[in-house]
């Protein structure tokens, strides 16, 4: 374990250093934009707006989140000493609640949403993928390029359709929302069997356009495996092929968990603007909420929390892969 | 070379994707040359008309008309919503003494049908309210209005401002459509602006093909120049550009994506600049690969002879390593693309997109279907096309990327 301590270590500190460089991104891109964006945002606030106070008030609101006549350092000074204690100030389309508050109630949906449905993309694929090497036949030739079909359906598209069918056509499932509209938040029976209805047509989308372009990896990996001279060699010696094949999946995992971690941020972005579809009420459709009601300090909040979600994902990924991957053990045991 | 294409060529993969691009490209090419009108012109008054051909009801009433002895068909039933037929249903069972066996085996004619037998608004309809009891009255009215063949008169003002019978027709009456000379066919009908929803589609294609070339050929570009640079040349510069490859593979591009155009005002958004975006923002992959490829390299006998034949170094990076990674490098323009089109739609459906009055795209014209519920008042035509589009792309240059990849990579072949 001592080994580890210094793997874990290095990783911790790397994504801190990422984290660090995010947030400045963050903060620098809009403001690096040409033409004072800063002004064009709160331009594009006021816009239609007619009452002089109002517009003074949003203006003041402003000036006083990103105290946009101080120099630009002190602004991001401020603006990081809010974010740490999880102020993002107030949003200006849902006036008044605050953005931490709008994050909040936010957060959780989208967890729930897509941590379990891109997990359960990932492995299914890999299950396909795995079975489609080995067995070949109809897996390999008829299942396997369905899903490849599917997997290039955009999320939103598959959204749509899903929708479409299921819930405008059939009628089978709820269209919008993450509980009935006339239900409030308890843990009663009914209110938990409407959650898990209404989560099964976002689920699914995430879901079915997740597993192909696993299956296509883990196929390819696994296939190169099987041609291994280990493999081979282990066939030579008479071993049983379900223990080869054990070995052979187990190998061909691998890179296929630095893969969820490599294409993870790209999933995340599409199953957000999935959620928008079905009106379910995460990150996704806080941020287009953001986006049209000019919400700045909304907006630019969402992107950070998804940025922090995607790293301490790919974290995560990388400690477990340092775990499983005997390449990384036999480097630290040296 | 000549080899490797036919190589190329005999895989399936490579050719059926090819074969779906090529067709999609074309017609983006062809189209406008054959259908010349603008893309972007609001034709229809309204949201979402339905597919079809539309003739002028002022060019058929005044074409050459044709008597043919045919039975008018009674599309009544065609004509009635599905809540009419319900209410229709359940008078006929509480009150008109259908029994209810009778009333779920008839279809829809049939229940038209006992209807006109049964109905009568006389009868004592306990439990409904008069306005309930109207409207079966309205109900029936409609219905015997669609039964009704008497001639459909058309008049005319005279000099005096009166009404004056100019012609009547029967409906045995015909025209000939080929007669008739305004009419319009849209084969997927129109969208929320109007637009002709094909023709704005095939310009919309195009677009975002061409979002997509720019943002894989700035990717490309910016990837290919720094991965030969970082991993030939080595040293500090090799050090800065891993970390920022591995700093920008684990920040989401999308994220930034976001930021950027999102600061720019949405009228200096054209389709070029977000490509350009887009460009800038995922260049990275094809970076990394490049540089490990090229490190790989470096050490080879051939280059080692390039150099001591006193070679410079841009002649030695683009005659004797480039040629090793042209293929890879060709297979992630190819994905590059695909990505650069949805990554488009994308921010089009978050509302970051080009501005919409100047151009479509295929992201706009899936925001826009969405934003007016076309997904759930039935109007297929405005985004299943559009959905169609984006995956049969995608899928034909993943298609691509697959079939050049067991070429370009033996171990694959089963």
């Amino acid at each position: 374990m001592k080994g580890y301590k210094k793997y874990f270590g290095q990783k911790i500190i790397w994504y801190l250093v990422t984290l660090v460089i995010a947030v400045v991104l963050n903060f620098l891109l809009p403001r690096l934009m040409p033409g004072d964006p800063v002004s064009a945002i709160m331009g594009k606030s006021v816009s239609g707006m007619t009452d002089a106070t109002a517009i003074q008030k949003v203006y003041e609101q402003y000036i006083e989140t990103f105290g946009i006549d101080k120099p630009l350092y002190v602004q991001f000074i401020k603006w990081v000493q809010g974010a740490l204690h999880g102020d993002f100030g107030v949003s200006f389309s849902q006036y008044p609640r605050t953005v931490s508050d709008i994050l909040a109630s936010s957060i959780g949906w989208t967890l729930a949403l897509q941590l379990p449905a891109i997990i359960v993309g990932w492995l299914l694929g890999n299950i396909l993928g795995a079975v489609a090497a080995y067995m070949k036949g109809v897996f390999d030739k008829a299942i396997l390029p369905a899903f490849m079909f599917l997997s290039n359906v955009p999320a939103f598209g598959m959204a749509i359709v899903l929708l479409v069918v299921f819930s405008v056509q059939l009628g089978w499932l709820p269209a919008s929302g993450a509980y009935g509209y006339d239900l409030i938040p308890n843990m009663s029976l009914s209110f938990v069997w409407s959650v898990f209805v209404h989560y099964q047509l976002p689920f699914w989308s995430i879901v079915l356009i997740t597993i192909g372009g696993q299956a296509i990896g883990m196929r390819s990996m696994s296939i190169y495996e099987l041609n291994a001279d280990y493999v081979k060699y282990a066939r030579f010696l008479g071993i049983k092929d379900t223990k080869i094949v054990g070995y052979v999946f187990r190998n061909a995992m691998l890179p296929q968990i630095t893969g969820l971690a490599m294409s993870l941020g790209t999933m995340m972005g599409g199953a957000l603007v999935a959620e928008t579809i079905f009106s379910y009420p995460g990150i996704g459709t806080a941020m287009v909420s953001a986006i049209t009601g000019n919400d700045y300090p909304l907006l630019s909040a969402c992107t950070l929390v998804i940025t922090i979600m995607v790293l301490l994902a790919n974290l995560f990924v990388e400690i477990i892969y340092g775990i499983i991957d005997p390449r990384v053990k036999a480097a630290q045991q040296d | 070379m000549k080899n490797t294409l036919r190589n190329i060529f005999h895989s399936p993969r490579f050719v059926v994707g090819f074969v779906i691009f090529m067709a999609i490209l074309l017609t983006t090419i062809i189209y406008p040359l054959v259908v010349t009108a603008n893309p972007l012109a609001m034709i229809g008054q309204g949201n979402f008309f339905k597919p079809g051909t539309y003739v002028s009801v002022k060019d058929t009433v005044t074409s050459k008309t044709y008597t043919l002895n045919i039975e008018a068909v009674s599309n009544i039933a065609d004509q009635l919503t599905d809540a009419n037929k319900e209410d229709m249903r359940t008078w006929l069972v509480k009150y008109g003494g259908v029994s209810q066996e009778d009333m779920d085996a008839a279809d829809d004619d049939e229940l038209v049908e006992l209807w006109l037998e049964n109905y009568d608004s006389s009868v004592t309809q306990s439990g409904l309210t008069s306005s309930a009891k109207k409207a079966y009255v309205r109900l029936n009215d409609t219905i015997l209005s669609l039964m009704d063949d008497s001639d459909v008169i058309i008049a005319s003002e005279n000099e005096d401002g009166e009404l004056e019978e100019s012609d009547s027709i029967s409906t045995k009456e015909y025209v000939n459509v080929s007669d008739v000379t305004n009419k319009k066919t849209f084969l997927l009908g129109t969208d929320n602006f109007g637009r002709d929803v094909l023709t704005e589609m095939v310009n919309a294609t195009a677009t975002s093909l061409r979002i997509g070339l720019i943002a894989g050929l700035v990717a490309t570009l910016i990837g290919l120049s720094l991965g030969l640079l970082s991993g030939y040349v080595g040293g500090t510069f090799d050090n800065i550009i891993v970390f920022i490859t591995n700093l920008f593979t684990v920040i989401p591009s999308f994220v930034l994506l976001i930021l950027i155009t999102y600061s720019v005002n949405q009228s200096a958004r054209g389709a070029t600049l977000i490509a350009v975006v887009i460009g800038l923002t995922s260049w990275t992959w094809t970076c990394r690969s490049v540089r490990s490829q090229v490190i790989s390299l470096r050490n080879r006998d051939h280059v080692n002879l390039s150099k001591l034949s006193g070679h410079s170094m841009f002649r030695i990076v683009v005659t004797d390593i480039l040629p090793y990674v042209a293929s890879y490098v060709v297979m992630a323009l190819i994905l590059q693309i695909s990505s650069g089109i949805l990554s488009e739609a994308q921010l089009s459906m978050l509302g970051l997109g080009p501005s919409t009055s100047t151009t479509a795209t295929l992201g706009l014209m899936m925001n826009w279907a969405t934003a007016y519920s076309a997904h759930l008042n039935g109007s297929w035509w405005a985004y299943f096309p559009v959905v169609l589009t984006i995956t049969l792309i995608s899928f034909s240059l993943n298609l691509m990327n697959t079939g050049l990849d067991q070429v370009f990579n033996p171990q694959l072949r089963d």
